[in-house]
Parts: structure tokens; sequence; C-alpha cells
């Protein structure tokens, strides 16, 4: 009972690495672009949410309303004003200037908030429990926070295969300058893609706030966690990043329960083996 | 020629002009030096773009230690033991990470970083996650006297930085040095011309843990300490190295040299600004990617065609028909 009390935890954990992994998958599969400031952004929503329950007075989950919005206008902003700019056939550029974004917003977090850790209280939610079956026992936070990482999930493949936006986002994946002679402005439909990935980046920064400790530094394991679970689910597929986050939640939890030293030792080598043995992911996109 | 010539003897002769804290600078200043020429040779002419280059810097501290410390080697034959192992080491990394494309492949190598840092921190021999110092009886059997050794690790920063900068020319002028430049301007048009890029990458990343390694190695001899967070930084080993390259000139084997300059004298200059400093480097790192994508050396070349070592190919044109 131990091991499927852990296994469930894990499992639960691993809808936070999905949302994590979401809004990396969706930019890349959209523009190519690999955002290495991903976790930052990550930890500025977390921020973000701090900053409004402090001010306004009101608990994380309810912040949300204020803390999605101003990302995704972050994200439109950023991609239109700077990451646009670096998109091309050369590599090197989108790349190092995410990752000169990703030292910005350590540095000016850690100047802001200084290194010391915060969490959000989200009351009562966070303790509650209810058993589902003898000697098995869920919390409703990480319960609530699996239900919307699969709505979260289940809500991109909608916007993707029965949306206008959703129709643009695959025309400028598979060809952008199709896309563009049919009359779509690459411009502002990549801007749409960040502003939706900031967007689930805000989600995701607020449940990982109230689930525990963060400070300024810890944006780039977050990066690795969301990388790690698109890889495992297979490139462009959302319910793979899904899958993936899980497989990773449960690697990891299996490994804490062995040593706790173990913990993300077991979800980067279990992320290794399944580079090896199946490289192309559990469910890579299939041709269209 | 003559200058870089004078320029070495100059900086070979430092210990008997500089003080004890010009010498630990310049010692600084060639691994960094070292360090972002390996990083250059991987990114800016092979196209692999690494995030995790702090894996190879940590695990030749680590060998270096390890080798001292278990196995009584000296630790500058240590160094030198560290180079090949480090090697040994990424044939199997490169055969994983290599399934990994593009930018994908770059936070693959952070991972391989994580994983090294991990289990440093498992080894408990070695001082475990709170990290251990070299013992007294290894240092001293360097050199009796500390003057004598500040001096060896100086010639030591300043040889193997040479030896590494030297190796990079030799590859660059050989047949491979020609295709990782063909590969450089265009990887299709390479491949066409019947390059095998993958081999060319494979190699250029086990030789540059070559060097990494040999390099992190001679790091830590320079400090004495060595820990699971130091040796494994991403802010120290990647994100400083990317900056001086990306400021001194991807692709060009002089950027990293001019790049750490600048890197050096803006540290000296604005550390007392802490974080800020650091935020201002990610800052001029993005407009000198955006603005002037070839650094500083590529606008000084661009402008006044120099270049500091005969590594371009210019085509000879023989008009015949006026003669």
């Amino acid at each position: 009972m131990t091991w499927l009390n852990i296994i469930l935890q894990g499992v639960l954990i691993g809808g936070l690495y999905a949302m994590f992994a979401a809004g990396l998958s969706l930019i890349f599969g959209v523009m190519r672009l690999v955002n290495i400031a991903h976790g930052d952004l990550i930890v500025l929503a977390a921020y973000a949410a701090l900053m409004v329950t402090q001010a306004v007075g009101i608990d994380p989950l309810t912040s949300l309303i204020l803390v999605v919005p101003v990302m995704a206008l972050i994200g439109y902003a950023l991609q239109r004003g700077l990451l646009n700019r670096t998109l091309g056939d050369d590599l090197l550029p989108p790349l190092l200037v995410t990752f000169g974004l990703s030292i910005i917003i350590q540095n000016g977090l850690l100047e802001l908030f200084t290194a010391d850790s915060r969490k959000l209280q989200a009351g009562v939610i966070e303790v509650q429990t209810f058993q589902v079956a003898e000697g098995l026992w869920v919390g409703l936070l990480p319960l609530i926070q699996f239900i919307v990482a699969v709505a979260v999930i289940a809500g991109l493949q909608v916007l993707f295969y029965r949306t206008a936006l959703g129709r643009a986002f695959r025309a400028t994946s598979d060809d952008q300058s199709v896309a563009q002679l049919m009359g779509l402005d690459t411009r502002h439909v990549f801007a749409m893609a960040m502003a939706l990935s900031l967007a689930i980046v805000a989600i995701a920064g607020v449940f990982l706030a109230v689930r525990a400790n963060f400070d300024p530094a810890i944006g780039p394991a977050r990066l690795i966690f969301g990388f790690e679970a698109v890889i495992i689910g297979g490139l462009g597929s959302m319910w793979g990043t899904l899958a993936g986050g899980v497989i990773l939640g449960v690697s990891q939890a299996v490994g804490a329960q062995i040593d706790p030293g173990w913990q993300l030792l077991a979800g980067h080598i279990a992320f290794l083996v399944i580079l090896a043995v199946r490289p192309q992911g559990f469910f890579p996109k299939v041709s269209h | 020629m003559a200058l870089i010539a004078l320029a070495l003897i100059v900086l070979a002769a430092a210990p008997y002009w500089g003080d004890r804290q010009t010498l630990r600078l310049l010692a600084e200043v060639f691994t960094f030096v070292a360090l972002a020429s390996l990083w250059n040779l991987l990114a800016g002419y092979a196209g692999l773009v690494s995030v995790g280059q702090q894996a190879f810097v940590g695990l030749g501290g680590y060998l270096l230690f390890a080798l001292a410390m278990l196995a009584d080697v000296h630790p500058i034959a240590a160094i030198f033991i560290a180079g090949p192992l480090g090697a040994l080491v990424a044939i199997p990394v490169a055969a994983l990470i290599f399934r990994l494309r593009g930018a994908y492949f770059a936070i693959g190598t952070w991972v391989v970083a994580e994983v090294f840092r991990l289990l440093a921190s498992q080894v408990s021999v070695l001082g475990g996650g709170s990290g251990i110092s070299l013992p007294a009886a290894v240092v001293i059997a360097m050199a009796p006297s500390r003057q004598m050794r500040e001096f060896e690790i100086y010639w030591l920063a300043l040889g193997l930085t040479v030896l590494v900068l030297a190796a990079i020319v030799v590859l660059l002028r050989s047949r491979h040095g020609l295709a990782l430049t063909a590969l450089r301007d265009n990887e299709t048009a390479a491949q066409s011309c019947g390059i095998d890029v993958t081999r060319i990458k494979f190699l250029v990343y086990v030789l540059t843990a070559f060097g990494t390694s040999m390099v992190g190695a001679l790091i830590f001899l320079q400090k004495l300490r060595i820990s699971p967070d130091t040796a494994f930084s991403v802010n120290d080993w990647t994100a400083f190295v990317i900056f001086i390259t990306v400021i001194g000139g991807i692709g060009r084997i002089e950027g990293p040299i001019i790049g750490t300059i600048v890197f050096f004298i803006m540290r000296q200059s604005l550390a007392d600004l802490g974080s800020l400093y650091l935020l201002m480097m990610g800052a001029v790192a993005i407009v000198v990617m955006l603005w002037a994508p070839k650094g500083l050396w590529g606008l000084i070349a661009e402008r006044y065609g120099w270049q500091a070592l005969p590594l371009q190919r210019r085509l000879i044109q023989n008009d015949t028909r006026t003669s």
C-alpha cells in the first residue's frame, strides 16, 4: 500500500510537470523555439502571484484571474518585441537570447525579492485529504492540480484542432511562408502562441508556489523537468506531455522513497533511459 | 605572429614582474580563455550549442581530487590524466544526447551536467554534498614553498591555455578544420559536399570534453577545494563562458580572447553591483546577439580585415587574360 500511495503522489505531481511541459511544447511546435527562460518565467509567475495575494489579499488560486492575463501580456510583448527578431535558420540567436533572458529574470528577482524562499498560503485546501481506498489517501490540492493540468491539456487540444487560432498555429507550424502567403501575420501568430504559453506558465507557477517553497534560483530545474516530460512524452504531442510528466513524477517519487538523495537523480535517469531506448518518446506526433 | 610570441614571453615572465594578486587574476583569465575557446569550437564551429559544459569542468575537478587523494597521483599528472578520462566519459554521453537535435540538445547537455552534480554529491569519500579540500600533504608534495606552487600553477594555466589554443588552431587548419568551417557556414551545403557531419560533430564533442576536463582539473587545483555546486555551476562555467564568446565573436578563434578581456574588465569594475552586474551581463549578451551577432572581433575584423592567426582561406584569382 505504501508503494501504491507513492506512485499515486507521483502521478499527481506529474500533472504539474505536464503544465511546465505544455507551454514549452506549444511554442516549440508552433515556431521551433526552445525557451531557456521557461523555468524562470514560471518562477516569475510565482512571484507575481505572491505580490497579488499580498496587495489584494486574495488567495493564490483566485489570484490566477490577474496573474494569467498579466503573464499572457508579457508573453505577447516579449515575442513581438524581442523573440521574433531571433527566429530564423540560425539556431544560436533564440538559444542565447533566451539564455540571457533567463539570467536577467533570475537576477532581477534576486534584486527585488532577495534569495529568501517564499511560499503561497492557500489555506485549508493545502491540508485537506480524503481516502480513496483502504489506506490510500489523496490530498485535495494535488488532486485539484492534476485536474487543472488535464483540463489545460484538453483545452489546448480543443484550441489546436477546433478553433481558428489553432488552425493558424498548425499552419505556421507546418510551413511558415505558405501560412504567410495565405494572409496570416506570423509575427502575431507567434506572439499569440507565446502569450498562451505564458498563460499556462502562470497556472503552473501558482501551483508550484502553493505546493512548495520557491526562490529566484529554482527556475532552471523547472525548465529541465518540463523538457524531460516533453521528450519522454514525444515531441509535438500534448497528451504525451501529460504522460511524460506522470512518468517523471512517478520516477522521482519512487527514487525519493529509496533514498532522499535519489529523488532528482531517479527522474533524470528515467529520462536518459527513455532517451536511450525510445528517443522518439512514447507518443510521437503522427505525421499529418 | 611576432606580436603573439612577444605577448607569450611577457606573460611567461609574469612571476618575475607581477605580484601574487596579478598572477592569480591572470591564471583565472587564462582558464576562461581556454574554456571559452573550447566552447567556441563546439558551438561556433560544430553548431553544438551546449549549456552543459560544466559537466566536464566538474568532472575534471573531481577526477583531480579522486586521483590525487585516492590513487596518490601527483596533481600535475592528474590534470593530464583527467583529459583522456573526460573524453572517455564523453563518448557514451555523446551517443546518448546526440539523439536530441538543436536546442533540445542544449538542454540535454544540461541534464547530463545535473546528473553528474547529483552523482558527485553521493560520493562520500570526496566530501558528498558539502565538498572537500585537497589535503595539505598533496598540496605540499607539489612544491615545497607556497610561492613556488603558485608559480607552478600559473605556468600550468598559461601552458595549458596555449596548448588548447594551439590544438584548436591545428585542428582548424587540418582537413577536419576545413570541414568544420564549412559546417559553421552551412550545414546542409557541407553535407552535400560529402562531409560526414555526425562523425565530425562527435569528434569535436569528445575533443572538447578532453580539453574541458583538463582545464577543470586545473581550475580546482587553483581553488584547492571542490563541492558539487561549485564544480557543476552553470553560472560560472557556462553562462560566463557563453557571454565571453558571444561578446568577443562566436565562430572566430580571436573572439573568446577579446571576450575574456572585456569580461574581466567588466567584472573588476562592476562586481560590487552583485546580481545587478549579472543582469547587465545578460542584457549586453542579448543586445550583442541581436545587433552585432559576430561580436566585437567580428566588427574589428570586418572593418580592418585583421586576423590574429592565418585561418581564413581566401580565393586567389589569377586573371590570365590581361597578361
